[in-house]
């Protein structure tokens, strides 16, 4: 029995208060470990997701709305903008690239985006299986889609209307699976991609086949589709990706768009920061408390090891009897509080990884956000160390009592 | 008469005061190996302090403490403490055993404190001499008085010190545990090569007990 084992004894034969202490740390470094989790993950996804997009150009509106809907396809979109829009931007000598994205419908939630094969290029998507796709109404679908569908090559499906999946369903209108792409970790996965022209024939305009028009317009009582069909305005799409060529564009490019009348430009890498400093408010309002609760935690090993140590002067003064010298007893009690604290933080760390996997399996948002319990971030070791460090720090005060102490003195005060 | 080399604990001119009030006067005394030796005085007459001398827990006022030939009283405390740690096992009256500890973990812990090692088989042979081999992984909590006197007996004789040291060991026992008591120090004492001393204001103990000072007038009578 070693003097490091006499620590770990002491913790155990004090067992409600060593668990009820852990318990409170374990609660303060699991807050602190989740919000570490989640701010990194999703903030890499977000990262990720607008890598390589310098400006999206949509219909006048929120720029948050629009960076949210064409990029991360998370909210509703703010409007179409006409299709010469491409072609006026292509010609622009300081754009490298456009990638127009058609949005509007969906299949059983997953979103049907019509846009070019560069689209999926950008994503450096690769197909698992099939082929990408070259006519209308042929669809390569995200691995993530794959998954929650269960779809597979040659599978035909019925887009529906809105972005919600409860919408409309344009019957008669089914999209044919050609391709299957392997996972990306990017927004790619959840998606359904198609040439933007089947957007546009599943809503009546352009180069719908034939023999759909004729289905269609044998299905009366839809009014809206009706009304669109008799207008035939021109074809608009969505929103644009703009990659820039110069960093000359970054200066001229978006207060030009803006000051088009239909057309508002927006930067993902301003609104994203933006609508980080907006959650940011709540991530520290939650991090100010877990750290309160960590303090508290420190607070009360440092009660308990205090008022523990007090019950036990007469076995101190018993050690010192027994050889022990001083700074091995003090080293002795600033072990027990890093054994208390070790415990605390280490079981944090479990219950926030645990935590985070019951989430993004309860949660399938979460999980199409790229959340992951296996990930493990450096800020992690820290936290663990700094609530180690307090673990010794609360036990420093009562273990440097035993270098004051008065043996006989001791052995004389507790008969 | 023992020879110097061979006394073990040798006393001179020691004096104690507290506040300028001399709490304990010890003008001369020794004791060899293996001479016994029973401390007896009423209460106050200085016997804790004595022992709290001699195990270098304080240091006298005035006068020396010879320990196995070393200076106690004089040595730094580190050496003082290495000192107590080799050569003299301490029995209080109220025990003293760790709480958290079993017997068997209590006694495991003073030898790895004094001798850096446990000792398993010794261990177990003086838990068996002590009749407490079926208590070894009990918790001083679940002892009797008697039981955790006899723990308390093991533990201060299993790192082998030369000296051994008991303060009152019987004061609060019946005539028959407090003879028990005796014996069993005698007893586990000759077995290990260990010397007594013992403080007490128990006169029951004369008996068992041939050396003796009495600290109201401190010399050795033989």
């Amino acid at each position: 029995m070693t003097l490091a084992g006499l620590s770990l004894a002491y913790l155990k034969d004090r067992a409600l208060n060593t668990a009820l202490n852990i318990l409170l740390l374990t609660l303060s470094v699991a807050t602190l470990v989740i919000l570490v989790l989640f701010s990194s993950q999703l903030s890499d996804r977000f990262a990720r997701d607008a890598q390589g997009i310098d400006l999206v150009v949509g219909a006048k509106g929120s720029p948050l709305q629009l960076i949210l809907s064409s990029i991360y396809q998370v909210d509703v979109p703010t409007g179409n903008i006409p299709l010469e829009t491409v072609d006026m931007l292509r010609a622009d000598p300081t754009v490298a690239q456009v990638i127009p994205l058609a949005l509007g419908d969906s299949f059983r939630s997953y979103r049907i985006i019509g846009t070019e094969a560069a689209y999926v290029d950008h994503y450096a998507g690769r197909l698992a299986e099939g082929r990408m796709f070259n006519a209308p109404y042929e669809a390569v679908i995200g691995a993530q889609v794959a998954r929650g569908t269960g779809a597979g090559l040659g599978q035909r499906f019925e887009g529906s209307h809105g972005l919600s999946g409860d919408g409309h369903v344009h019957e008669a209108t089914p999209f044919e699976v050609v391709g299957i792409l392997a996972p990306t970790g990017t927004v790619l996965d959840r998606l359904i991609v198609t040439p933007v022209s089947s957007v546009w024939a599943a809503h009546g305009f352009g180069t719908r086949p034939h023999e759909d028009h004729e289905a269609h317009d044998a299905a009366p009582g839809d009014p809206e589709h009706e009304a669109a069909h008799a207008a035939e305005p021109d074809l608009e799409v969505t929103a644009l990706l703009v990659k820039y060529r110069s960093p000359l564009a970054a200066v001229r490019l978006p207060s030009f768009i803006n000051r088009q009348t239909q057309l508002q430009a927006a930067a993902p890498a301003v609104e994203m920061t933006r609508l980080l400093s907006l959650l940011g408010v709540g991530t520290d309002a939650v991090r100010a408390f877990a750290v309160l609760l960590m303090i508290t935690s420190g607070l009360s090993i440092f009660v308990a090891l205090y008022s523990a140590l007090r019950q036990r002067e007469g076995d101190m003064a018993m050690l010192r009897v027994m050889g022990a010298r001083p700074p091995a007893i003090f080293g002795h009690i600033v072990l027990e509080g890093v054994l208390l604290a070790a415990a605390g933080a280490l079981l944090g760390v479990i219950v926030a990884h645990g935590v985070v996997a019951f989430a993004a399996a309860t949660f399938p948002q979460l999980q199409d956000m790229g959340l992951s319990a296996l990930r493990f971030e450096p800020a992690e070791t820290v936290i663990v160390a700094a609530a180690i460090a307090m673990g010794g720090l609360a036990a420093l005060v009562p273990a440097l009592k035993v270098f004051r102490v008065d043996i006989a003195q001791t052995l004389a005060d507790t008969r | 008469m023992t020879t110097p080399s061979e006394r073990l604990i040798e006393v001179q001119g020691l004096r104690h005061e507290i506040a300028g009030r001399c709490v304990m006067d010890v003008p001369a005394f020794s004791a060899g190996r293996g001479e016994h030796t029973l401390l007896i005085g009423p209460s106050g007459s200085g016997k804790t302090t004595l022992i709290n001398v001699i195990t270098g827990l304080i240091t006298p006022t005035s006068g020396e403490v010879r320990i196995d030939d070393q200076p106690m009283s004089s040595l730094p405390p580190a050496r003082r403490d290495e000192l107590r740690r080799r050569t003299i096992g301490v029995v209080f009256q109220t025990l003293r055993l760790i709480s958290a500890l079993t017997v068997r973990q209590n006694l495991s812990l003073a030898q790895t404190l004094a001798l850096g090692h446990a000792e398993p088989a010794v261990i177990d042979d003086l838990i068996g001499r002590v009749g407490l081999a079926h208590r070894a992984d009990a918790m001083p909590r679940e002892l009797s008085h008697g039981e955790g006197q006899r723990a308390a007996i093991a533990r201060a004789l299993c790192a082998r010190p030369a000296i051994v040291v008991a303060d009152e060991p019987t004061s609060a026992l019946d005539d028959a545990n407090a003879f028990a008591m005796a014996d069993l120090l005698l007893s586990t004492a000759e077995a290990t090569g260990a010397t007594l001393l013992i403080a007490t204001h128990d006169n029951r103990l004369r008996d068992r007990f041939p050396r003796t000072l009495a600290l109201s007038a401190p010399q050795v009578t033989a």
